[in-house]
């Protein structure tokens, strides 16, 4: 189901004479090989990018990676854990907050800035979990939701530090990181790009190591029969607290680096359609797929751009909204890959993908 | 000589769904070692009861003792820590994990447990096809758990609850569902098994019970109505009155 294919496939040969449980081994190891092949070759590739892209794309690449790490947080609980929230949008906007407030008001740093986001994210997304938690499936949902809805209109009510749905733009000035001697300045597209890229390759391997191991084996059992996993031993409230924190950390992270990267703080983050996005994301990439929330963003995100142009193009009188031809690709996207894109590639091709 | 601490223990335990005494009142006692079945009429509280032991439900009152230990508000996963495994009477295996992945989750909490680290892929590797092999489902491992045959679904069942390596293991009707050749294999399975640890079996087969057990348990509305040698039971007049008379 997840990464433990590999493990299994050595294991399933092992049971036979000696040296087949060699091969066996062998091709356990070549699977792991793989995927470390495949994910570093998704860095590498995006690194290589940065230099063919035109100027927009350039800038649009940058925006999907952080948004990638949203919806790569957000896959941990939803796609592992199989924990289904719809308040996910008061985690990625805790990390804006808490990184865009403390720089504007506070006039911290950016490191400083971007640690006080992912600090608000762990304090919030602790503190939503051990409540929520308490619910299961649609009360689950609605709960998140409802909180994520509380942190929303706290935003608008405290609109003289927040600026409301106006929100605040940080001033260039603030956005330059002075660190070994150099200076970095984030507004800057090439020292952007590169920001956005470390994060999401963090986010990328940690996710990928947290899948392999006996911790996500864990989170995968709870998503399947949570009441045989306690029979096994496990704590799965304690599982479930530590999914929804990590989830909750890795998101306020892309928010945070949204805020510094792209200099805008404001409340549409918060609101329920910042919730929405992350799982349509993800249910398009692949749910339980590494690498799915990427190709998932990437997709919905030139997918809404292209529409736009191509409607502009073919019906020349078009003024209305693009939002039908996004539908009718995603319906088409749901008839064809159920499993979402990388979701169904597995399932039916290339089942050692993690 | 001192009397040995009993490997599990209730007193006056009961458990009321609403007005009815599902468990009421039951003094409990399982010795270290013992292959004990218990039997009775559907509704009689079997379930119910080792539900309470192992603490998938709580107790309405009375106390759980395991091994000289008060666990009657401890959660489940903590029991199953101590040594409290229960296979389900309904097959509740990882219908979309491999029979591997089955079995692995079980192995990994055990290697977490005994040896406090996070185990090695090898020694998970191994020990889990080690289980897996011990009920003859080696060659089933990569097999998705949701494609077995029922009879394997149950043997899944049976060696997540070995690979836990339990001091005290619960099997709620076990063989039910099985063909006449699979129960034979379960019988030597079960007796390969007590050789660890203490089992508390749910039957309704009598034949198994007869084979198995060295004691019986019979329980009859939430009570114990009876308990003893196999060959005491069936000589029992209340019992062939509850139970056995009924059948035969």
């Amino acid at each position: 189901m997840t990464g433990n294919d590999a493990t299994g496939k050595a294991g399933a040969a092992g049971a036979a004479a000696k040296p087949r449980r060699r091969r066996a081994r062998a091709a356990g190891r070549a699977s792991a090989g793989r995927v470390v092949a495949l994910h570093a070759g998704v860095i590498a590739l995006l690194f290589a990018l940065q230099f063919v892209l035109p100027a927009y794309h350039h800038g649009v690449l940058a925006r999907i990676m952080v948004l990638a790490v949203f919806a790569m947080g957000y896959n941990l609980l939803f796609g592992y854990a199989g924990l289904l929230s719809l308040g996910h949008a008061m985690f990625f906007s805790a990390g804006l907050y808490g990184a865009g407030l403390s720089v504007y008001h506070l006039g911290w740093s950016v490191p400083a800035g971007f640690a006080a986001g992912v600090l608000a994210g762990l304090v919030l997304s602790a503190l939503i979990g051990v409540l929520a938690l308490r619910t299961t499936g649609v009360a689950f949902m609605i709960v998140t939701m409802m909180f994520a809805q509380v942190f929303y209109l706290t935003t608008l009510y405290f609109n003289v530090w927040t600026g409301g749905d106006q929100g605040i733009v940080l001033p260039q000035p603030s956005r330059v990181v002075t660190a070994f001697g150099s200076t970095f300045d984030l507004t800057d597209p090439t020292t952007r790009y590169l920001a956005a890229l470390a994060l999401f390759s963090l986010v990328l391997v940690a996710t990928l190591a947290l899948v392999r191991s006996p911790h996500g084996r864990v989170l995968v059992a709870i998503r399947e029969n949570e009441q045989r996993t306690t029979m096994l031993g496990y704590d799965t409230f304690a599982n479930k607290l530590a999914a929804v924190v990590a989830s909750g950390a890795a998101c306020a992270a892309a928010g945070a680096a949204y805020a510094l990267l792209f200099g805008y703080v404001g409340s549409t983050f918060a609101s329920v359609q910042y919730s929405i996005l992350p799982l349509l994301w993800v249910l398009l990439g692949g749910a339980a797929t590494t690498l799915g929330p990427l190709l998932g963003t990437l997709f919905m995100y030139y997918l809404i751009d292209i529409s736009n142009d191509l409607l502009s193009a073919w019906v020349p009188d078009w003024n209305f909204s693009s939002i039908g031809v996004v539908g009718v690709a995603l319906i088409l996207l749901i008839l064809f890959f159920p499993r979402g894109l990388l979701g169904t590639i597995r399932e039916r091709w290339l089942p050692w993908l993690p | 000589m001192a009397a040995v601490t009993p490997l599990l223990e209730t007193r006056l335990l009961s458990r009321s769904f609403g007005g009815l005494r599902a468990v009421d009142a039951v003094d409990f006692s399982l010795e270290s070692g013992e292959v004990r079945a218990i039997i009775g009429p559907n509704g009689a509280g079997k379930t119910t009861f080792v539900s309470l032991v192992c603490g998938r439900i709580a107790p309405t009152s009375g106390a759980i003792r395991f091994a000289g230990e008060d666990i009657t508000t401890l959660p489940a996963h903590r029991r199953v820590r101590r040594g409290i495994a229960y296979t389900f009477q309904i097959t509740s295996v990882y219908a979309n994990l491999t029979a591997f992945d089955n079995v692995a989750l079980a192995v990994q909490r055990r290697l977490l447990d005994t040896t406090g680290e996070r185990p090695s892929p090898r020694a998970l590797s191994t020990a889990t096809m080690a289980a897996l092999d011990r009920l003859g489902l080696a060659d089933r491992a990569d097999t998705i758990a949701g494609t077995l045959a029922y009879g394997h679904q149950r043997l899944l069942e049976v060696a997540m609850g070995l690979a836990l390596k339990p001091r005290l293991l619960i099997l709620d009707e076990p063989t039910q569902g099985l063909s006449d050749g699979e129960i034979d294999n379960f019988i030597g399975l079960v007796r390969d098994m007590a050789r660890d640890s203490t089992v508390l079996l749910i039957e309704h087969n009598m034949p198994v019970v007869m084979a198995l057990a060295g004691r019986i348990t019979v329980f009859d509305a939430g009570r114990i109505l009876a308990e003893g040698t196999p060959e005491a039971i069936r000589a029992d007049r209340a019992v062939q009155e509850a139970y056995l008379g009924a059948a035969s």
